[in-house]
């Protein structure tokens, strides 16, 4: 089983398991000036190894392409694994993961961050190395439109996992979230989850991952369930929208308990929450699937609801 | 402290682990105070108090940079550029509300007001449809930055347009070699290009940009020298064009994605193009290389990169010869950082009498071992020698090197994974 191992932040992107930890080495974050330290080696932060040499006191040999043999996809890890304990080997089966590996293969397990040539372009392994390419914390985060969210409680997470201290980030993961921004994940991908509600027989699903926040997806399912026909926008700036538009910072009525309905959610666990409770990107980690419940069903929960969300909506402004 | 400061002209808040507890900060400055000049809170992430900006905003004549954050709306933004027509630089908030046509057309005139714009940032998640507002601030801007607007090439090329004075343009690889071409077309001032990659994780995506748009720029653009370019392929033919046209490169960023990639044409290592360039290019003083590299191409920079005080090397080199090329060559260099390469004691011990007067070494996942780190520190005494081991990795090898020097002597605030030899 692959360990979190060294991983802090970056969570996912090493690849190979070797014995030596992934310890991330997240954007350089820390510098002001973005042309500071361009690969990311930030000194406050474990930089990533992908170690050439041997261990066990060989000497260095030096790789050359044709170490690396073309096994890009055995190689590929999942993004969920960070690291690299002794025992474990990646998912790459071809690259076994004994440590007591010779040096050629430890060329096959390295292959993960070197491309034979002709396993080139769309295969491209630039996922599988940690910090890198080098860019910016800062601009990885913004680029996936997510934890900047003003609304949502929580902000903590990517942020300010990149400025952490080093140790912090060198104490093993402190990723709460698979989500988390490490610089480094895919961050992109779509999570599908299914969403039923009371009363209509036929379920949807939404993307998780294509919301930011909880108003946001509260938004998108009450277009989806709770009005007859869709809110369609039509594009283009000559389109007059009446009273039609919902501006982004209204309080979605599944949340803030004025509907009959209350959403809730089925997480890892398999118990049934209230959505909202806690930071939205705990929330993408744990639930599974999504319930519009009647709110006379909701029992036990309604009267928090209704308290936690006047305390939320007070807590909102300035 | 912004209730002690009356005469504060510059609050720039600029990326910082700042715990945010929202927007009452800008309550604090009092209705008398009018000096502010540049107010940047762009990397802010919580919400603010609006009526307060608008307020500071609408009495700080002298502002000349403004630098919003995302949670300003396009319809805020029209309000305060009505009492701030002064402005030179302007960091927008969040760019893709819907809008009526009405307010549409609002923002569109606050935007022509603004005749001293010359800096346009933010433009988070813009929408294509509403760039058109920019236009009548584009003929004088000189920077502009839509790193965070992921653009088509058709709606970068309309936009262009009306920006024929640009010197510094920073786009998302979304706009593709297309959208490049019509850099080239439009911009004929151009000095500094960045192209950012908008899923530089993504193994499926194939799009973004290639040797092509850089090429193409470099035809428009003779006057070009900064370039950052991320990109997923390259050649050695490409680069040799690029710096033809554009002989006056002082910083050459190339990032090919895909560690170790050599020319996707040939199939041969990349020497030849930072080749190319290092001959050419003779007032470089910055460098990033990418793709596969061999001694050759250190070689090279050793031997004509005169002028060279920053370089950047990833995933390249075959032996220790590469390292000690560029340490012996490079008179001027004075930041040099490396990852992932073949570099060990010799390399690092080769630049000795070098590191003084260096700002920096930076040397991680080489083969450089604790002995050869100690034998530095021992021989030069007025360097820090730095190592940070990772956990569980051998206990000769020094994981990640950090040499620069000091008359300050070893730091005192080190954490205890950074070990001082």
């Amino acid at each position: 089983m692959q360990g979190g191992g060294g991983g802090s932040e970056s969570g996912s992107m090493s690849t190979v398991s070797r014995e030596d930890n992934m310890v991330m080495s997240s954007e350089d974050s820390s510098c002001p000036d973005e042309s500071e330290l361009e690969l990311g080696l930030g000194l406050s932060l474990g930089g990533f190894k992908m170690h050439q040499v041997s261990r066990g006191g060989h000497y260095a040999r030096i790789l050359t392409a044709k170490d690396f043999p073309s096994v890009i996809s055995a190689s590929s890890s999942p993004s969920s694994s960070s690291s690299s304990s002794s025992s474990s080997s990646s998912s790459s089966s071809s690259s076994s993961s004994s440590s007591s590996s010779s040096s050629l293969r430890r060329a096959n397990v390295t292959a993960g961050t070197k491309r034979n040539a002709d396993s080139v372009a769309a295969a491209n392994s630039s996922s599988q190395v940690v910090g890198w390419p080098p860019i910016r914390a800062y601009r990885m985060n913004s680029m996936v439109n997510q934890a900047k969210n003003q609304a949502t409680e929580g902000f903590n997470s990517t942020m300010e996992n990149h400025k952490s201290e080093t140790s912090t980030v060198e104490k093993g993961t402190t990723g709460i979230s698979s989500y988390q921004n490490s610089g480094n994940a895919k961050l992109r991908k779509s999570l599908f989850v299914k969403v039923n509600m009371d009363g209509i027989p036929i379920g949807r699903k939404v993307d998780m991952n294509a919301h930011e926040s909880y108003e946001k997806l509260a938004k998108t399912l009450e277009d989806m369930f709770l009005k007859t026909t869709p809110n369609v926008n039509p594009a283009g700036l000559r389109a007059l929208k009446l009273g039609m538009m919902n501006k982004l910072t209204r309080s979605s009525k599944l949340l803030d308990g004025s509907s009959d309905f209350v959403l809730t959610y089925e997480d890892k666990e398999g118990d049934w929450m209230l959505v909202g409770d806690v930071p939205w990107k705990v929330f993408l980690s744990s639930v599974k699937r999504l319930r519009i419940m009647r709110t006379s069903e909701a029992t036990g929960l309604a009267p928090r609801l209704h308290e936690r969300n006047c305390q939320r909506q007070r807590s909102k402004h300035i | 402290m912004i209730e002690e400061e009356m005469n504060l002209t510059e609050l720039d808040i600029q990326e910082n682990g700042i715990d945010d507890k929202g927007g009452s900060w800008l309550s604090c400055f009092p209705e008398s105070f009018t000096s502010l000049e540049v107010l940047n809170f762009a990397n802010l992430s919580s919400d603010i108090n609006f009526d307060a900006l608008e307020r500071l905003v609408g009495r700080c004549k002298s502002m000349r940079v403004l630098k919003l954050n995302r949670s300003v709306s396009l319809e805020q933004l029209q309000r305060l550029l009505v009492n701030a027509p002064q402005l030179a630089e302007l960091g927008t908030g969040s760019f893709s509300e819907e809008l009526t046509f009405r307010q549409y057309v609002e923002l569109e005139s606050a935007l022509s007001n603004c005749q001293n714009m010359h800096t346009l940032y933010g433009l988070w998640d813009a929408k294509g449809i509403y760039l058109p507002a920019l236009y009548p601030v584009c003929t004088h801007l000189t920077f502009l930055n839509l790193s965070y607007a992921a653009l088509r090439s058709d709606e970068l090329a309309k936009l262009l347009a009306h920006c024929p004075r640009l010197k510094r343009l920073w786009v998302l690889d979304t706009v593709e070699d297309k959208g490049l071409e019509a850099v080239g077309l439009n911009c004929p001032l151009l000095e500094e290009l960045r192209v950012f990659p908008a899923d530089p994780f993504d193994e499926e995506i194939i799009h973004g940009v290639t040797e092509a748009g850089f090429v193409a720029v470099s035809f428009g653009c003779p006057r070009l020298h900064y370039v950052l370019y991320f990109c997923r392929q390259m050649t050695n033919a490409a680069v040799a064009t690029i710096v033809q046209n554009c002989p006056d490169f002082t910083h050459f960023r190339l990032c090919i994605m895909n560690p170790g990639q050599p020319d996707y044409i040939t199939n041969e290592p990349m020497d030849e193009a930072f080749g190319a360039v290092v001959k050419t290019c003779t007032k470089l003083q910055r460098l990033s290389v990418s793709g596969r590299l061999t001694d050759l191409t250190f070689e090279y920079i050793g031997r004509y990169a005169k002028n060279l005080e920053t370089l950047s090397v990833a995933f390249a080199g075959s032996s220790d010869w590469g390292m000690q090329c560029v340490m012996g060559g490079c008179s001027k260099l004075r930041k040099l950082e490396i990852r992932d390469c073949p570099f060990g004691n010799a390399a690092l011990l080769s630049g000795l009498e070098k590191y003084e007067s260096m700002r920096s070494l930076w040397m991680s996942a080489c083969n450089v071992t604790m002995n050869g780190c100690r034998l530095l520190a021992r021989e030069m005494p007025r360097l820090n020698v730095e190592v940070m081991k990772e956990d569980g990795s051998d206990d000769s090898q020094a994981d990640k090197v950090y040499v620069y020097r000091s008359i300050a002597g070893p730091r005192r605030d080190a954490p205890p994974s950074v070990l001082t030899l």
